[in-house]
């Protein structure tokens, strides 16, 4: 081989005066790292992902991982990412396939808007002692309401309401399989929205008897693969997502690795034990905005108009239309997925390269609907890159009604974030199969993590609004008044409907 | 002979939600058949239908005819349009006439029998899980292209009645990884898709599918003699990962 080997990623070091020769880095790395030769640890670096599993179960934190041990030359064009990367595609001809979501350096929006908060002349709300109106409806809200008066002289609703989701704070988790992720994961998640009365997806890898108890709090989707669905599943749910597209691969489908095709997956699947789960690029029932429709109505006439039906899109550059398009076509909300959001397994050149930051889409779906005068009539929901609630507070601000998040939930359960969740060896027990390493993760534990992390995130959201005179989600949403921005362009400013800080 | 609870509903100038409630509340109320006539366009007829219920379809349903249904057994005097079987779980639409594109989809169980002609993407996607749910079409005429694409399990059964040729559309099984695609005398190779592999047909798959040609011949008054023997084509996976081959991680 002409092009020899590229240097490890990483280099693993146990610290031999601290080391209690316990085995523990052993048993718990899944990539086969470390193993044992007579009396000794062995280690193999160049097996590393970084996921940190053998750090946080070394008693003696003995081990230490270092990022890029061997220097190329630097570069600022060739970068040793694009270089590994030919070297890569030299060898094999192949497209290069990643995991998690975008990975490049540039500038993320949100972090440079900054919120505003109340001094002297309008008082700040402590939530501690005022109550902070939180709960959050997704689905059609009428354009007026009509009143009757009964003869005893009460007031009626006239008007029939659509069915809407009842969120206790903004915050869902959003669609990621069963297959892409363990049951574990799944259970914990689903324990957790269930406790925090919000919400999360199944992702379009149907549902698992295990969390049928918890299918009140459950949205299914149906994705172009149609992996289990079918009427039962969709009776299940609360409401039912269709997925047109995800932010970390627009305009293609889904990909599940056979190597994750065990038997549970292929029976909820219906697909061959061990072949790729191929999720086509369109729905092959939907090839325009008038089959789209179809299929809403499709869902909803299968659950007798009882169900909201969400799509979820990715943000691409005519993310206004498109979504002015979808609440016009029966659908309750409409999910946006921006260009920052995770995959279980997506081509690298997609998830680095295609769709727009979330940050932008919101501010342009909402606007548009709004200049439409078809806001009522569809929920936004933002996703892809969510990491706190400085982010949610911003999206719900700049038009969002609701947000899901993904990565971030994954970290609550343990996820490092290494990105290798395509190889079924995931050491944290979230992105594989294998029953011994699904177990690492208790569902019981698990969801308290999950559900620490949206307490957590609902308690600053109320603290946030509070500093800003505000005690009702209502009056964050949309209300662009209160972001500023610092360090973004005037085209962006004009885009994002948002003052430079200082004005 | 006991009589079958038969109700009538005549559809004329319904919408297909009322008349889908229509049909829903006669199985619920116990209608062992019913008889819609004057079908014009309603879409969605029998739409997530659970029940052991037969259901005679007098004029052209719209498209996703039985979708998502799960164990009526549908027969339509008439053609079909859009997606007929969509997604379907178990039961069986017999359509005595042609059917639009997308027959099938994604179809998890039962039966499909089309009498005429099918447009694009029939039998796309359609999926299995072992043999306890293999779900079938056949199709009597021809089709156009994508037959059976990403197929990840089933039967698709294409006769070619009255053609020369059974089919001269491309794209057959492209992205196929499980199931088969038989078809009526040969197939030329360049009609197949990406991932799509000719076998013989033999002895051993005419006894596979010899129950399932009898059945479509007494529905539509066939003679099945004339189609049992071993004149077709088997189309199959050429692997169960036709796209391993084409990633490298990161």
């Amino acid at each position: 081989m002409t092009l020899g080997s590229v240097p490890p990623k990483f280099k693993v070091g146990i610290d031999r005066d601290q080391c209690m020769d316990c085995g523990r880095c052993i048993e718990n790395c899944s990539y086969g790292v470390y193993h044992r030769e007579s009396d000794k640890i062995l280690i193999e670096s160049r097996k590393c992902t970084a996921c940190l599993r053998c750090v946080a179960m070394c008693p003696r934190d003995a081990i230490t991982i270092t990022e890029k041990p061997v220097d190329y030359r630097s570069h600022p064009i060739w970068t040793r990412e694009i270089r590994e990367d030919i070297i890569k595609q030299a060898r094999s001809g192949q497209i290069i396939l990643s995991g998690m979501g975008n990975a490049r350096d540039i500038p993320i929006i949100y972090d440079r808007l900054l919120l505003d908060a109340c001094q002297v002349t309008n008082p700040s709300i402590d939530p501690l002692r005022e109550p902070m109106e939180l709960r959050t409806y997704i689905g059609k809200k009428p354009s007026k309401l009509k009143l009757r008066k009964t003869e005893i002289g009460d007031i009626e609703l006239e008007t029939k309401l659509a069915p809407n989701l009842k969120l206790d704070t903004p915050i869902m988790i959003g669609h990621m399989s069963f297959g892409a992720i363990s049951l574990n994961s799944h259970l914990s998640m689903a324990k957790a929205v269930k406790e925090t009365g919000t919400y999360m997806g199944t992702g379009e890898g149907g549902l698992h008897q295990a969390l049928y108890p918890y299918q009140d709090r459950l949205i299914v989707q149906v994705a172009s693969g149609r992996f289990g669905v079918n009427i039962d599943y969709l009776e299940r749910g609360a409401a039912i997502e269709i997925k047109i597209g995800q932010g970390a691969k627009p305009g293609i489908g889904g990909h599940l690795p056979g190597e994750k095709v065990n038997d549970e997956v292929s029976r909820t699947r219906m697909i061959p034990f061990g072949s790729d789960a191929i999720s086509p690029a369109p729905h092959h029932d939907i090839y325009s905005i008038e089959d789209l429709v179809q299929l809403i109505r499709g869902l909803k006439e299968a659950t007798e108009w009882k169900k909201p039906v969400f799509v979820k899109i990715a943000a691409v550059h005519n993310v206004a239309p498109i979504a002015a398009g979808i609440a016009r076509s029966s659908a309750d909300a409409v999910v946006i997925d921006g260009f920052r959001g995770g995959t279980g397994a997506a081509p690298k050149v997609f998830r680095d390269n295609v769709g727009i930051p979330i940050e932008v889409a919101i501010a342009s779906v909402d606007q548009k609907l709004r200049d439409q005068g078809i806001r009522n009539e569809i929920s936004v929901i933002g996703s892809g890159g969510i990491r706190s609630s400085a982010d949610l507070a911003k999206s719900i601000a700049l038009g969002a009604d609701a947000v899901y998040i993904g990565t971030a939930a994954l970290i609550s359960l343990g996820c490092r974030v290494c990105g290798n969740c395509y190889r079924n060896l995931c050491p944290w027990g979230i992105a594989t199969q294998q029953p011994d390493l699904m177990n690492r993760i208790d569902p019981d534990r698990g969801a308290v993590q999950v559900a620490n992390l949206i307490k957590a995130w609902t308690l600053e959201l109320s603290e946030l609004m509070g500093a800003a005179g505000i005690n009702s989600i209502e009056s964050l949403r949309g209300n662009r008044d209160r972001l500023r921005g610092y360090m973004l362009d005037e085209g962006m400013l004009k885009i994002l409907d948002v003052l430079p800080a200082g004005a | 002979m006991i009589e079958m609870k038969t109700i009538r509903i005549d559809a004329k100038g319904i919408h297909y939600t009322p008349l889908n409630q229509q049909i829903r509340a006669a199985v619920a109320d116990g209608a062992e058949e019913i008889i819609l006539d004057n079908v014009l366009g309603q879409r969605f007829i029998g739409t997530g239908l659970k029940g052991n219920v037969l259901i005679t379809i007098n004029g052209v349903p719209g498209g996703d005819l039985g979708m998502f249904m799960s164990g009526p057994i549908c027969i339509i005097n008439g053609n079909a349009e859009h997606a007929p079987g969509n997604t379907m779980d178990s039961g069986m639409l017999v359509i005595h006439g042609s059917a639009g594109d997308a027959v099938s989809h994604s179809m998890r169980g039962g039966k499909v029998f089309i009498r005429d002609n099918i447009g694009y993407r029939g039998g796309i996607h359609m999926k299995q899980y072992k043999e306890e749910t293999r779900p079938i079409l056949v199709v009597g005429g021809t089709a156009h292209s994508f037959l059976g694409e990403y197929m990840a399990g089933g039967l698709v059964l294409l006769l070619g009645i009255g053609k020369e040729k059974s089919i001269t559309d491309r794209g057959i099984g492209s992205g196929i990884h499980g199931g088969e695609i038989i078809i009526r005398g040969e197939v030329d190779d360049y009609l197949l898709g990406v991932g799509a592999k000719k076998f013989k047909f033999n002895e051993s798959d005419l006894e596979r599918i010899a129950p399932v040609i009898k059945s479509f011949c007494e529905y539509f008054k066939l003679d099945p003699a004339e189609f049992l023997d071993t004149n077709y084509t088997r189309i199959a996976p050429e692997s169960s990962r036709p796209f391993a081959n084409k990633y490298v991680w990161e």
